[in-house]
């Protein structure tokens, strides 16, 4: 069972608040990633509950038991670190076997299962290599492999891929997520890479400078997000925001429509509703194009067509907005519901 | 260097790195040399490079004098008994100011290396009279003791450099693997510090079997050390240079060949780091 | 960033070092204050009788003082100036494409392992003795007097013996930091048509003058205690001659036996390294962040 819990957990150093009251519930099971900008607090709390941090208040429950007094390597927990932290000076056999051996469990033991973690992720032909005779991404696997084999209560990954090349990052983030359904154990997952997030969590933990912003599924977290914040780092491009009066129109202090919503067109065509502008910058990909459009008072705003639009820059245009997409943020910036 | 080097440069580097090298060894060589030579060969003009009638005569002779061995033997046993002494006590230091630093740690550091730069003439006065007192001139234990805490600050500020270039994820994974403290010290810190903690030993030894302060003012006889056995040629009677270069050829072997092992570590050791 | 329980485990673990060396540090150091604060000498124990700040008028005033002040400056300057001037070019030939390079490293390396004893005397004898020296033979061969070195220019025989056991060292330093000079500068300099001499003067000087402060600073402290290489050959003479502040120390300590006098010598010694120690730990400080 891998339920974790956290209690009104915060960490400060000294006079700096680096975690903000977290109040989380993680279910057994579940994929979870923390993710958030540089320097929010995401890795401080994966480290919190692997226990290589101590908290300065609050309660971490792993099963029901608080583990906050408890070292890290008596919770149960594995974790695989960015730079992997492969022990170089033992083979690829002696570091997925060390946690079994701390564990004390007997030589033929160990053996089976090392070499099911390898067979599993394809390292057998590696069992008695050194780590720096390996490439980066059979490194990865190592690290991962190390994690498994002591089959814990959960993993926790601290940005384990952003080593690895692009199309090596997007091999492995299948590979990850299958072997975590696979295992069916629980799984936090760090990283800074909102399509990371948005493509492997079950549940998704938005944090800003130590504190929680919002605490949902994917798309939850696409079409409803919670504030200004949450809005404006899930999504790429990023969601456009208007205040001003186009906003106090609807209500609200601040409107946000994603560039994936705003219609454009033309500015000879329509009959004069929504927002004119002109086209400062049109990016044709083919499949996608992006245009970025001077509106004025209203600021640059993003849009984004499905397949070619023949727009180019110096183009003058109107931009409507989908009412039913439209979100309102009051002057807190936090998002007003229906 | 990736780029295609003249083979003119290459030539006119060679001649002149083995010349100005070869100069600066020179009196090394000759003392080698000279070593296997007769009194009277070593001590006539014009001096003979090569062709002279070698002989070991002088090395047997040295090595007769049953005080060459008690001197070689208290040598070892100080510098050896120092070093390792100090080891012992700087390796758990080193220990925790590389993986436990305080905001006093730095503080804590240069304090010790500051210790080192102390001359040692300052409390030449003091430490004689306390030697005295306690008994402990001319005996190995005194030397050990006062080595040990000249080259303390040294080892301690090396093995901390070291330690320093282990990564931390590389411990914390060991932890998170369920190794307690003393495992993880045990089965993943030492293998990997190993070569920097022998490294350290072995200029330290250097350092300390070459010290030539303490060792000529605080023994005499029963403990001298080679330095001293040395010193004792300053003032012989008739020819003595062949004998004076058989041991001294005797004395300082050991440590060239281990000193051809240590160049990084001189470096990294001498300069506390300021120079990377 | 330790948890709670591996911090308390490293300050016990910190501790015996801490200790020894504060002891060490202190304990000799305040018996040298109270005794340079007495007229105490071995050779009459039991007379002694407290006079202040006597024995630092006495030694400061002293004629062998100044002689040996000078003498000092004279032997540290001197040898910082010889292993510089030489350390630098010595340090870009070994940095140069040469072959067997590993060897000749070994070979300009060597004289710094060398005991301090061993070097003085093979020096004095082998290599400066006037008759059968080896450069007394030399410069008959030339046609020039030999010089008798330890009569007539015994400070500059003790300068070369110290000098050539320090080259080593600066060069050592001077080469692992042009090894560490930024290749992709010097390309760019050539990119702009800098020459061989105008990338020395202005990218590769101005890089070592960092190494060479520390080379400066650290060989002032080891070389302000010369004392093996005296102690063998001269014995501080012909007369002063050749006595540094630390030979004179030791010889008002342990020939005159003026316990007094020495410790207040002793106490100026320290005075003087701890001036120079000072910008060393700056120095070394500033790198300790990295």
């Amino acid at each position: 069972m891998g339920q974790i819990t956290l209690q009104g957990v915060h960490k400060s150093f000294g006079q700096l608040e680096i975690i903000k009251d977290a109040n989380l519930d993680i279910e057994n099971g579940s994929f979870v990633v923390f993710v958030g900008p540089s320097g929010c607090g995401k890795t401080t709390l994966l480290r919190l509950i692997a226990g290589l941090e101590d908290v300065t208040g609050g309660q971490i429950l792993i099963d029901g038991q608080n583990v906050v007094n408890v070292p890290p390597a008596k919770r149960g927990l594995s974790m695989v670190f960015q730079s992997y932290a492969l022990y170089p000076h033992m083979s690829v056999r002696g570091n997925i076997a060390f946690g079994l051996k701390m564990a004390g469990l007997p030589r033929p033991e160990i053996n089976r299962k090392v070499e099911a973690a390898a067979a599993t992720l394809n390292l057998t032909p590696y069992l008695d290599r050194k780590p720096r005779e390996l490439s980066g991404g059979q490194r990865q696997r190592v690290a991962i492999g190390r994690a498994i084999v002591r089959e814990p209560k959960a993993f926790l990954f601290d940005e384990p891929l952003s080593n690895l090349d692009a199309a090596l990052r997007v091999q492995m983030r299948m590979e990850v997520t299958r072997l975590q359904k696979q295992l069916a154990t629980t799984a936090v997952y760090v990283t800074h890479d909102q399509v990371e997030a948005m493509t492997m969590a079950d549940r998704i933990v938005v944090l800003n400078a130590g504190r929680v912003e919002q605490y949902g599924s994917p798309l939850e977290l696409y079409e409803r997000p919670a504030n200004l914040f949450v809005a404006g780092f899930i999504g790429s491009p990023k969601m456009n925001f208007v205040a001003g009066p186009p906003a106090s129109q609807h209500g609200a202090a601040t409107i946000g429509i994603r560039p994936e919503h705003l219609r454009i067109a033309p500015a000879a065509e329509g009959a004069g509703e929504g927002w004119p502008g002109t086209v400062s910058v049109a990016e044709h990909l083919g499949s996608d194009t992006f245009l970025y459009v001077d509106a004025g008072a209203l600021g640059l705003l993003t849009v984004r067509g499905i397949g070619e639009i023949h727009l180019r820059g110096g183009d003058r245009v109107r931009l409507s907005p989908d009412p039913a997409r439209m979100h309102r943020f009051d002057k807190d910036g936090m998002a007003i519901r229906q | 260097m990736a780029r295609r080097v003249t083979v003119r440069r290459m030539v006119v580097s060679t001649v002149a790195a083995w010349f100005f090298g070869g100069l600066i060894f020179f009196p090394i060589l000759w003392m080698v040399l000279t070593s296997f030579k007769t009194e009277l060969e070593a001590f006539t003009i014009p001096p003979s490079f090569l062709f002279f009638e070698w002989t070991t005569e002088n090395y047997a002779t040295v090595q007769s004098r049953s005080d060459y061995f008690l001197h070689a033997l208290n040598s070892v046993i100080i510098a050896g008994g120092s070093t390792v002494i100090a080891a012992l006590i700087a390796v758990p230091a080193a220990w925790s100011m590389a993986f436990a630093p305080t905001r006093r740690t730095k503080d804590i550091l240069l304090w010790m290396l500051s210790t080192k730069m102390m001359p040692a003439v300052g409390v030449l006065v003091p430490i004689y009279l306390l030697f005295k007192n306690l008994g402990l001139l001319d005996t190995r234990s005194g030397l050990v003791a006062i080595l040990c805490l000249g080259n303390l600050p040294i080892v301690v500020w090396m093995l901390f450099t070291y330690f320093k270039e282990i990564p931390r994820d590389i411990l914390e994974a060991a932890r998170m693997d369920g190794a307690t403290i003393r495992r993880e010290l045990v089965y993943v810190l030492l293998p990997m510090a190993i070569p920097g903690i022998a490294s350290t030993l072995l200029l330290n030894l250097i350092l300390a079997w070459n010290e030539a302060f303490w060792t000529l003012n605080l023994s005499t006889s029963k403990a001298a050390p080679l330095t001293v056995f040395i010193a004792s040629y300053s003032s012989p009677e008739g020819l003595f240079w062949a004998k004076l270069s058989a041991a001294s050829t005797m004395a300082i072997a050991p440590i060239l060949v281990l000193g051809w092992f240590c160049q990084r570590q001189l470096v990294r050791g001498l300069t506390f780091g300021a120079v990377k | 960033m330790a948890t709670q329980q591996t911090q308390v485990l490293a300050r016990g673990l910190l501790s015996p070092a801490v200790a020894l060396l504060l002891v060490w540090m202190i304990v000799p150091l305040a018996m040298t204050i109270y005794f340079s604060s007495l007229h105490y000498s071995l050779l009459d124990p039991g007379s002694e009788s407290f006079i202040g700040l006597d024995n630092f008028r006495y030694f400061l005033t002293d004629p062998a003082f100044l002689a040996s002040l000078q003498n000092t400056l004279v032997l540290v300057g001197s040898v910082l100036a010889i292993t510089i001037v030489l350390g630098v070019p010595l340090a870009l030939l070994l940095d140069q494409p040469v072959l067997g390079r590993s060897i000749v490293r070994l070979m300009v390396i060597a004289p710094f392992f060398v005991m301090p004893t061993v070097s003085a005397l093979v020096w004095k004898n082998l290599l400066l003795h006037p008759v059968s020296g080896l450069l007394a033979w030399l410069s008959t061969l030339v046609g020039i007097t030999p010089i008798d070195w330890f009569n007539d220019a015994p400070m500059l025989a003790i300068i070369v013996i110290v000098a050539w056991q320090w080259l080593p060292f600066a060069t050592l330093i001077l080469l692992t930091a042009l090894q560490s000079q930024d290749e992709e500068q010097k390309e760019a300099a050539e990119m702009d048509g800098a020459g061989a001499l105008s990338t020395f003067i202005h990218l590769t000087l101005p890089h070592l003058a960092r190494p060479i402060t520390v080379v400066i600073l650290i060989e002032t402290i080891f070389l302000l205690t010369v004392f093996a290489e005296i102690f063998v050959t001269t014995g501080g003479g012909p007369g002063l001659q050749t006595t540094n502040i630390a030979f004179l120390i030791y010889s008002q300590a342990l020939i005159q036996y003026d316990v007094g006098s020495a410790s207040a010598g002793g106490l100026v010694a320290v005075v003087i390294a701890n001036i120079i120690a000072f910008f060393l730990v700056r120095v070394v400080g500033r790198n300790l962040e990295a």
